[in-house]
């Protein structure tokens, strides 16, 4: 099928129009309804995405499934993925039908609740997908809206607050992108990100030295456009010292909006490094890698530590996720084979573990109305099957080998250890802080005896929250026994865009001797 | 040769003797009643004329010894301004006869001043511009105090009146010392005895001709009439004031800047560059800490104000063209915004207060996401239209090598969001008060619907308006 691409982007946002256009009323069955159109969409397009991992073929590293059309002039509307965008659009159909049935208790504006997150599938699948500058950027912040409500809406307590803050954090870094991506199209005169012609990817950008106001900036040109798109993805990632936006978004958002947020949304950061950053100015990557190293290393460890300090469950896991992201753009300035693999599978693998441990949450708050972690205690005793699941992600999340935490981490780690080694012991300690602060949280919520008595009622988890936990499970243990079936695919395009790279910045001979 | 260059005038001609026509019948037949009759005749003259100009494809021409231009941008200009004029009439006409408004004068004013801008943007003599402008104006001030009994509304009219009168002062200052140095009021002669070097005197009035029009857009530091005026005068006139009399201006000010100064780029693109950048960060700024709607939408014309100035300080067709689309989907989202603010009422009584909007989500959710659409839109955020208008305009500053305005463009827009975004937050986030009434006029709500639909289908071509916008901005940059 020739739009296979358009049809499973668009096909949540038809959904979503359905349900604008013709559901009525705001009574149980209306509710009701709102919420299997939801399901039925999300699924089938899980479903017709199964069909586009069938038809892709892992060893051609270009770009597949390409859809073109005229667009207003000077843009084209172009879609395709490769090795590199695939997977993730796999990570947000798979995700979006769990995320859709974790809200089913939800009961305040049902079917506003149910467009926001269609639309918002739409336009995440669309970033991953876009193969033109400006579409990208379209989705990419079109996405803010319907986020921006979801927060907004039906968040907790401090929910302006922390919409206000997660759009216009994210929206400042956004805009500076938007004037570096208009001097991309003035220099290249073209916004076709790959696979044409003239693309981006096939542009030089120059990068003799350029004088500003008597400062000489050496990288030039692509010093700019690097630094205008990293304010935009670091904003994203999120990584240290601009991610003070994202334990407010997570602890305010509904569970169903926090699964989203570090499941999917984050992963637009590194996706956006990998895509335009390294390709595009790679000298100004090289130039530029040890600010991120070191910026990386710093999140981990800072993170964790505060991680370690928090009183909320949503909070620490939050935290937990920046100190993860940090891993993954560690990963992918190290631009080796096992920094980057190891960088996109742990964005992968975070998206199923992250996403069941804000689920873990979402299950006991949905009992209890607290995220507070002294609120509970002893769960073990009246709640067996979540004390197991929510152990099992526990451990994953802190990277017990055997499932998919570890995998990445150890790529990384490894990629790293062969460009800084310093780096990698700053950042490896950081395996070791995870660790304490996963386990205290698990202990301090599951173990021990039940004493509060607001518990001593509370409920397993039912079949529906079971269905929920089970793909996830299997995922994680999947990719954590057999890595090969991302990295086969991820493979040949992150070969050819390390292959490409490596040209425009030659490995110095004594580093190239490290990598015999 | 005098009838060749009537034809050329024609449908200004039309519309003149249409205005006096519609007096005519106004004062012998039923006076205020005939108000519906008359709105509904104008907007219908006004939307044939915009066909009539618009399939016509007649070439550059000019009339009276080049003192009037009949080319492809004046056309764009002019079908905007009538289409908008059109609309904006037919949104407020319920307004008015509910609110005891129904004068038949407002829609012959508005029918007089809609002369006076396609003259405007026609202009291709100092003179013609001045005429043009003044005709416009005062046919502004007097709608602006239509309420005569009401304090706010005259004390909006007098306002306007004198700050207006001041900044056509400024303008005509600008005109002699001009006219005094180039030796002819023609554009093209003004053009022709221009070299390199500018002689001071001509700058001079270039600056003061500029300033004179900054303040017919509102463009910060000459904005200050603009809050007062649109939260005194009756609303359909605030909506007036916000679409077609900038698009009017706006496009005399790149007449003026090509037409006249267009061998000099570099003396004026620094003076509409500044412009642009305070505009847009005092219009960004400054409406934060509005409370009432009125206020806040003309806080938010000074800022887009300063993003279409933007395309013209690139100084090149591109930004011609850029400006021309930022006002045409300017001008549509404010149709829309003001048809919802038309709407606005509680207990049978229009309210403005932002606050007011609380939870205007649940009392009407279909209304609530059309405004929520174009509230996104105005903010500039993707994928609304909003954002092409901001797209271009910007794309052109970093061809043009301004990549520093662009970058000002670009944080004013953020700081732009956070005051879209509360009333955003009032609508959707807000807590349950008293609830605004539900009922709103077809037409209303057909403006607001087509218009939030228009702002989120139009990214699939813009409707075909990019390629007009090129021709126009072509005609105009040679």
């Amino acid at each position: 099928m020739d739009n296979l691409l358009s049809l499973i982007t668009f096909l949540p946002a038809i959904a979503a129009l359905i349900l604008a256009l013709f559901a009525r009323g705001d009574d149980a069955a209306a509710r009701r309804n709102a919420k299997w159109v939801a399901l039925t969409a999300t699924s089938a397009t899980f479903l017709i995405s199964l069909g586009l991992l069938a038809g892709f073929d892992p060893s051609n590293p270009g770009f597949q499934f390409v859809e073109e059309a005229e667009w207003i002039v000077g843009l084209k509307y172009r879609m395709g993925v490769d090795g590199i965008s695939i997977l993730f659009v796999m990570l947000t159909t798979f995700l979006m039908p769990i995320t859709i049935l974790s809200c089913w208790t939800v009961e305040t504006r049902v079917k506003d609740y149910m467009i926001a997150f269609l639309m918002l599938e739409t336009l995440m699948l669309g970033v991953f997908c876009a193969l033109d500058l400006v579409l990208f950027y379209l989705f990419f912040e079109a996405g803010l809206i319907p986020m921006f409500l979801i927060i907004g809406i039906w968040g907790g307590k401090d929910r302006i607050y922390a919409s206000f803050k997660f759009f216009l954090y994210t929206f400042l870094g956004s805009v500076l992108m938007l004037v570096a991506m208009m001097g991309m199209y003035n220099v290249a005169g073209t916004t076709c990100i790959g696979g044409c012609e003239t693309s981006l990817l096939t542009t030089d950008f120059p990068h003799e030295p350029l004088r500003i106001a008597g400062y000489s900036i050496s990288g030039g040109m692509q010093t700019l456009l690097w630094l205008a798109f990293f304010a935009s993805f670091a904003v994203k990632m999120p990584m240290w010292p601009v991610h003070t936006w994202l334990p407010d978004a997570h602890v305010q958002a509904p569970t169903a909006g926090s699964v989203v947020l570090a499941a999917i949304l984050l992963k637009m950061g590194g996706y956006g490094f990998l895509r335009f950053s390294l390709p595009m100015f790679p000298v100004a990557s090289d130039m530029l890698a040890p600010l991120v190293f070191w910026m990386s290393a710093i999140a981990i460890v800072y993170t964790s530590l505060v991680a370690l300090a928090q009183s909320d469950m949503k909070k620490l896991i939050a935290y937990s996720s920046v100190a993860h992201m940090g891993y993954v753009t560690m990963g992918i300035f190290t631009v080796n084979q096992q920094g980057i693999d190891g960088a996109i599978f742990q964005m992968i693998s975070h998206g199923f573990i992250s996403g069941a441990l804000f689920l873990c949450v979402g299950v006991i708050y949905d009992r209890m109305h607290t995220r507070e972690i002294d609120a509970y205690g002893g769960l073990v005793n009246r709640m067996p099957t979540y004390a197991l699941v929510f152990l099992f992600f526990t451990m994953a999340n802190v990277g017990l080998p055997g499932t998919s935490g570890f995998v990445g981490e150890f790529l990384t780690l490894m990629g790293i250890f062969q460009v800084n080694t310093w780096v990698a012991v700053v950042a490896t300690s950081g395996v070791i802080l995870s660790a304490a602060y996963a386990l205290w949280l698990y202990r301090r919520v599951a173990l021990g005896s039940l004493v509060k008595e607001a518990l001593a009622s509370i409920t397993d988890m039912d079949r529906r929250e079971r269905v929920i936990f089970a793909p996830l499970v299997v995922m994680t243990l999947f990719l954590g026994i057999y890595p090969a079936a991302v990295t086969d695919i991820i493979g040949p395009s992150v070969a050819a865009l390390i292959s490409d790279y490596r040209e425009a910045v030659p490995l110095t001979t004594a580093t190239a001797a490290l990598h015999e | 040769m005098l009838s060749a260059d009537l034809a050329i005038v024609l449908p200004e001609v039309v519309l003149a003797a249409f205005a006096m026509a519609a007096l005519m019948f106004g004062v012998y037949t039923g006076k205020d009643a005939t108000t519906g009759t008359l709105t509904w005749a104008t907007a219908g003259v006004f939307v044939a004329l915009a066909l009539w100009i618009g399939m016509g494809n007649s070439g550059d021409r000019t009339a009276f010894g080049g003192m009037f231009n009949d080319d492809s941008f004046s056309r764009f200009a002019k079908v905007t301004i009538l289409l908008s004029a059109a609309a904006v009439l037919l949104i407020s006409q319920d307004y008015m006869a509910r609110r005891d408004l129904a004068r038949f004068e407002y829609p012959v004013l508005v029918a007089l001043s809609v002369v006076g801008m396609m003259m405007m943007v026609s202009a291709g003599d100092l003179m013609a511009l001045y005429m043009g402008l003044e005709l416009q104006s005062l046919a502004l001030y007097v709608i602006a105090a239509l309420r005569r009994d009401s304090a706010r509304s005259t004390e909006a009219g007098l306002k306007y009146f004198v700050l207006g009168a001041l900044s056509s002062g400024l303008l005509l200052y600008g005109a002699s010392l001009t006219y005094g140095y180039a030796g002819t009021t023609l554009f093209s002669g003004i053009l022709s005895t221009l070299q390199d070097e500018v002689p001071l005197g001509l700058l001079f009035g270039l600056v003061f001709m500029l300033a004179g029009l900054a303040f017919k857009i509102s463009a910060a530091p000459f904005h200050m009439w603009t809050p007062d005026v649109y939260e005194g005068a009756p609303t359909p006139v605030t909506a007036f004031f916000a679409t077609a009399p900038k698009v009017a201006a706006m496009a005399l000010i790149a007449r003026v800047a090509f037409d006249a100064f267009g061998g000099v780029p570099k003396d004026w693109t620094q003076v509409l560059a500044a412009l642009a950048v305070v505009s847009m960060f005092w219009g960004a700024l400054a409406a934060i800490g509005q409370r009432d709607i009125k206020r806040l939408m003309a806080y938010s014309s000074i800022a887009h104000m300063g993003f279409a100035l933007v395309g013209l300080a690139a100084g090149t067709a591109e930004g011609v063209q850029a400006m021309l689309i930022y006002m045409a989907i300017y001008v549509t989202m404010n149709v829309g915004t003001f048809a919802f603010i038309l709407s606005m009422e509680r207990d049978g009584k229009p309210v403005t207060a932002i606050s007011s909007l609380n939870m205007f989500s649940r009392t009407d959710p279909m209304k609530a996401l059309a405004m929520l659409v174009l509230l996104f839109s105005l903010a500039g955020v993707p994928p609304m239209l909003g954002f092409f208008g901001k797209f271009y305009v910007l794309r052109a500053a970093v061809d043009a090598d301004m990549t520093w305005l662009a970058l000002c463009g670009a944080v004013a827009s953020v700081i732009g969001a956070f005051y879209y975004l509360r009333i955003v937050f009032f609508m959707y986030f807000g807590s349950d008060t008293d609830r605004l009434d539900t009922p709103m006029a077809p037409v209303q709500w057909l403006a607001l619907v087509a218009v939030a639909a228009a702002m989120v289908l139009g990214i699939v071509n813009l409707f075909g308006i990019e390629p007009s916008a090129a021709l126009a901005a072509q005609a105009l940059v040679r």
